[in-house]
């Protein structure tokens, strides 16, 4: 959490030293961390999951007369080598080692993705699906966790929600982005107006989405209101979207990870651990 | 720059020994008798939870023809491999009788014959398959809850076992599934005959499969021979309740 008060009036003194801040609430780190190793399972158990029907299409069925949006499979060449295939809308690609047919103990195997990114690393579904489930209610309990904390501390209308100023310094914020440019002072105790909205989307649209396409999945929670699931184009359409969203999160941690690595990241992983975050002297 | 830029390397084989490590211990904890015990909260979460925001009768979406899969893929045992199946199989099922016993005050006996004149259901519903894909299909059959009333179950009875014709592994074990009796007397649990209009084919179950909707694919037993009420299933199969639970999966198959 961004301690307002230390923000406004740094003493002279200090900011000639340099000082640690304290810049991530308790509650935010504890919830940070269980969420990366819960969004870690999720990912690899369900990608296990997935590899019992590689397979996506859009629709109610799997069985319609439309071709599978994507699909990975296995084809013979003629030495006799196993070819690992992809097919993307209409178009096919040759993704042996990776996709379609990867090495699994040294031996080529017929399988979605890679063992390396699946948990457990073989197939397994039934065990995939233990894994799966017992994360995804950790990471729901533990997100109502964080918003209720971030709501009733403020954290979130405070820290998060871009300000007037915020959306002026979009431009600003893109360009230094793009140069790796990043504020190590003061201004580095606030979060820049691309973090926010970031962190917002992942909060409020993409793990939600998550949930509900998780949920549209399931026979019971279809009966819900019969005809809900169609909100999202069906039940294999919810399916597709899971896997599409998932790899939108990915693409945020991904990014999130570059940024620590690029912003100091030891004084980013401290902070992310012991909450203090290192303000350097004051070069003026 | 190449490969032998040892700090570079060195990071990239701590980083794949890290990560071997890490899947490994995942596999190794896969494997122990207590840590998938922890996992399975999240499933017994999950059914409690939804029993708690869906209605006992709650209704599973059905559809209009138009929705119908051009074939309704067959899955698991496609036609068994048993000489008194096939027997029977060979003369249209006319032999083929439904045994149904346990904990009922009269049990009976139905053929093929008297289970299709009995009052029927017909419904378009997608069925699930725990790996992933759905089919829809049109089902007719008599509702469960009917062949229950004629046999009366006790107070004691708590689940409906469906034994199948099907051996599943080369000892011969046979194909078992087991609800419990809300699912049991939902309108939609039907014992189906027919699959799109036609008599059910035994790529799809012949004669007889049960659908219950707001479950996975693997709930709906198929080539059905008895139905027995029971208290507790703990004393059939491996006493989890089911073939595919035996082999790790949940009793309760509602996501």
């Amino acid at each position: 959490m961004l301690d307002a008060e230390s923000l406004a009036a740094p003493r002279p003194d200090r900011a000639a030293r340099g000082y640690l801040y304290h810049r991530h609430a308790l509650i935010v780190r504890i919830t940070h961390w269980i969420n990366a190793i819960a969004l870690a399972i999720l990912l690899m158990s369900g990608l296990n999951i997935f590899n019992a029907h590689p397979s996506l299409s859009w629709g109610r069925s799997s069985y319609s007369n439309r071709a599978p949006i994507f699909e990975t499979g296995a084809a013979t060449a003629a030495d006799g080598r196993l070819i690992g295939t992809t097919r993307i809308f209409n178009r096919n690609f040759d993704t042996t080692g990776v996709l379609g047919v990867s090495s699994d103990g040294g031996r080529q195997v017929v399988k979605g993705f890679p063992s390396w990114i699946t948990v457990p690393s073989f197939a397994w579904l039934a065990m995939a699906r233990h894994w799966h489930f017992f994360f995804a209610w950790l990471l729901v309990i533990n997100g109502c966790v964080y918003l209720a904390f971030s709501i009733f501390s403020r954290h979130l209308a405070h820290d998060l929600l871009p300000t007037k100023l915020d959306w002026r310094s979009v431009g600003h914020s893109i360009i230094d982005h793009v140069r790796f440019r990043h504020p190590t002072g003061v201004a580095a105790t606030r979060y820049n107006v691309l973090q926010k909205v970031a962190y917002l989307a992942v909060i409020l649209v993409l793990v939600p989405l998550m949930i509900l396409t998780g949920s549209a999945m399931s026979p019971r929670l279809d009966s819900l209101q019969p005809g809900w699931i169609e909100l999202l184009g069906g039940r294999q359409s919810a399916r597709t979207l899971h896997f599409a969203v998932a790899w939108t999160l990915v693409l945020f941690v991904l990014v999130h990870v570059f940024e620590v690595l690029v912003s100091g990241v030891w004084n980013n992983l401290r902070s992310m651990i012991t909450g203090r975050y290192r303000i350097p002297p004051d070069p003026g | 720059m190449s490969d032998d830029d040892s700090p570079r390397r060195l990071r990239r084989n701590l980083l794949t020994a890290i990560g071997g490590l890490l899947l490994g211990g995942c596999d190794a904890l896969s494997r122990t008798e207590w840590f998938p015990r922890i996992l399975r909260v999240g499933e017994d979460l999950s059914r409690r939870v939804q029993h708690a925001v869906t209605a006992r009768k709650s209704m599973a979406q059905e559809f209009s023809e138009r929705d119908l899969s051009p074939s309704f893929r067959s899955n698991g045992t496609a036609n068994p491999d048993d000489n008194d199946y096939q027997a029977l199989a060979r003369d249209g099922f006319s032999d083929w009788r439904l045994r149904v016993d346990g904990l009922v005050e009269q049990p009976m006996g139905f053929s093929l014959q008297q289970l299709r004149s009995m009052r029927s259901r017909v419904q378009i519903t997608r069925h699930d398959c725990v790996e992933g894909w759905s089919a829809i299909g049109k089902w007719k059959g008599v509702p469960l809850g009917e062949v229950l009333a004629l046999v009366r179950p006790t107070v004691a009875a708590r689940f409906v076992v469906f034994h199948c014709a099907d051996p599943m592994d080369p000892a011969g074990t046979k194909y078992y599934e087991s609800i419990d009796m809300e699912d049991a007397y939902h309108p939609q649990t039907i014992l189906a005959y027919e699959l799109n209009d036609a008599s059910l084919p035994i790529g799809n179950g012949a004669p007889l499969r049960v659908r219950i909707e707001r479950q996975l694919g693997y709930k709906m037993a198929k080539y059905i021979m008895r139905l027995q009420l029971v208290d507790s299933f703990a004393a059939i199969g491996q006493g989890r309740g089911g073939y595919w639970e035996d082999q790790g999966y949940e009793w309760y198959a509602g996501i």
